[in-house]
């Protein structure tokens, strides 16, 4: 009995305690971002901070879809981040899987190209990609972002479905190999079904990353194609900072990629660790 | 080796990516290599000529590029590391059992997936000297006794950005480091029990010592992460009060937003120098294995 009691103060100190202290940190602005959201102005701009709204209303969601048509920079951001998932995913598959499956002369080298691609900074290709996007008349285009999204996606992706694809057996495709059927076969009918998951959580961290790039969005775009970032930012400055509306939009933005990467972090960690503790 | 002859299938493959690659990367990078060398102004575009290392000159003796040069290594030292401490910590408690462990989870990764503007403006709301939800709950706490403006004075505004980047990055951290920690043989803590080793004892010669790896690969990712972020302090502070939060990336988008694209090429240039320094042993890591 007096075992059992310690054993409980002792969880308390090593896991509640610290858990709902880091939870409270991680989980409080959220809280905060969606009482804000349902606050009225005066309520707001108040005397007294309320930490539940008196008088709730959703006055700033159907604000936010109306007059300021949030709708279309979802849309925006949407056809943005589904380009560059689908484009990003094709070509790093291929890639990846030639760096796995085949060993040929400036293999390295180009491992080496790709993996350090991830180390450029955004703010080094911003500038030159500006001016050539510029020259070329796509700036301000949905397609301007989706390359400008590559830059990272590419290289990522690489990274993450090479680690995938090393983990899975040779033997898997040689047993084909060996029957007669040709690499494409082998790689659309063995492969590539075992690959499926990691594809999945592969393209959930790429439509993740370009649903919340700012950085490029905020000097690629323009008013009729702006994506959810570039938006949310608009919200201030037009009639001071509209914080209702901002937090509001806010939501909405990140439910549907939370969703989503819920149910992809597990297997996206899988790969980003892949081989690590290998020897 | 599959075959003596040249085989060109993997070429094939790897050729849409490159192609890719060669255009939106290889391209600009050369195009900033060149800016760097020229007074590439485009507020004045007819003057337009290669001036040599001269941006660099420029560079070494402006004040505002050093400030921070060091404010940078403070950024992505103080913020990486606390992340990996805090992100430490929440992985160990997850990874013991007990009830509810899967929704919380699930729920400490909201902040990976939240777009850094909106981390920026939330956060920023939370600070805000009049409204703001912190100057109330401290005041409440009778830990101050006036509202503090955080982000509009000099002292505090940069403590305030770290601590937000901070928050975004505990459960990149906590997941990566919780996938390592789910890999240790539970065989090694018994026979340090029976040995009667202390907790901190099996932390350190155990659990880190298992996890190198996973530990390295996470910090580096998130140190170029934190080293290019822009987001975050853009919509914070952009840079300010007085400079006081103007990291190198700030430092160089603001020079690119007035269009002084050689100066912002030349200082991303040692931006990215810096940066991979950080690759250099990972990349050797990388094809060490692969020999194995």
């Amino acid at each position: 009995m007096s075992r059992n009691k310690d054993t409980m103060a002792r969880r308390i100190f090593s896991i509640y305690l610290p858990l709902s202290a880091l939870m409270l940190f991680l989980l409080f602005p959220f809280y905060w971002t969606f009482i804000t959201s349902i606050k009225p102005e005066s309520e707001l701009y108040g005397s007294v901070v309320t930490y539940w709204p008196q008088h709730a209303t959703f006055a700033s969601y159907i604000k936010l879809f109306g007059e300021f048509n949030f709708l279309k920079s979802m849309t925006n951001s949407f056809v943005v981040a589904a380009s560059s998932t689908v484009v990003s995913l094709l070509v790093s598959m291929l890639a990846a899987y030639a760096f796995s499956r085949y060993r040929f002369k400036g293999r390295k080298l180009l491992m080496i190209i790709f993996l350090t691609n991830n180390m450029f900074p955004t703010v080094l290709l911003l500038i030159p990609l500006y001016t050539i996007m510029r020259s070329l008349s796509i700036l301000y285009t949905p397609l301007a972002l989706v390359l400008a999204y590559t830059t990272f996606t590419i290289p990522f992706s690489v990274w993450l479905l090479n680690g995938y694809m090393n983990d899975l057996p040779q033997s898997l495709e040689e047993a084909a190999l060996i029957d007669g059927a040709n690499r494409f076969y082998a790689f659309i009918k063995i492969v590539l079904p075992v690959l499926v998951p990691c594809l999945i959580a592969t393209g959930v961290y790429i439509f993740m990353t370009a649903w919340n790039e700012y950085t490029f969005a905020v000097m690629f775009t323009n008013e009729s194609n702006r994506t959810i970032p570039v938006a949310l930012k608009n919200l201030i400055g037009q009639l001071g900072v509209q914080w209702d509306l901002l937090t509001a939009g806010g939501i909405i933005t990140i439910i549907p990629v939370c969703v989503m990467f819920f149910f992809a972090q597990r297997r996206l960690v899988e790969g980003l660790t892949a081989g690590a503790e290998k020897g | 080796m599959r075959s003596r002859k040249i085989n060109i299938t993997p070429y094939f493959l790897v050729a849409p990516a490159f192609l890719i690659m060669l255009g939106v990367v290889f391209v600009p990078v050369a195009k900033a290599i060149l800016m760097s060398f020229q007074n590439y102004d485009l507020r004045r575009p007819n003057s337009l000529k290669f001036i040599g290392i001269g941006n660099f000159i420029e560079i070494f003796h402006d004040p505002l590029f050093w400030d921070a040069f060091v404010r940078t290594l403070l950024w992505v030292g103080f913020g990486v590391g606390l992340q990996f401490l805090f992100g430490f910590i929440l992985a160990l408690i997850l990874n013991q059992k007990f009830s509810g462990r899967g929704i919380v989870r699930a729920v400490s990764l909201i902040p990976w997936c939240t777009p850094g503007v909106l981390i920026g403006l939330m956060w920023r709301w939370i600070y805000d000297g009049n409204y703001g939800v912190l100057n109330d709950i401290l005041i409440r706490l009778h830990i101050i006794d006036e509202k503090v403006p955080f982000l509009a004075q000099t002292n505090t505004a940069f403590p305030s950005v770290i601590a937000t980047i901070v928050w975004q990055g505990i459960p990149f951290f906590a997941l990566m480091i919780l996938a390592g920690l789910q890999g240790v043989s539970q065989e090694m803590y018994e026979a340090a029990d029976v040995d009667g080793a202390s907790r901190f004892q099996k932390l350190f010669k155990i659990t880190v010592p298992s996890i190198k790896n996973t530990i390295f690969i996470t910090l580096l990712l998130r140190i170029i992460w934190v080293a290019n972020s822009v987001d975050l302090i853009m919509n914070m502070t952009e840079g300010g009060p007085a400079y006081s939060t103007q990291t190198l990336s700030i430092y160089i988008f603001n020079k690119a937003n007035v269009l002084n694209m050689g100066y912002a090429a030349a200082i991303s240039l040692i931006l990215t120098l810096m940066l991979s320094l950080a690759a250099v042993p990972y990349l050797r890591k990388r094809f060490k294995e692969e020999k194995v």
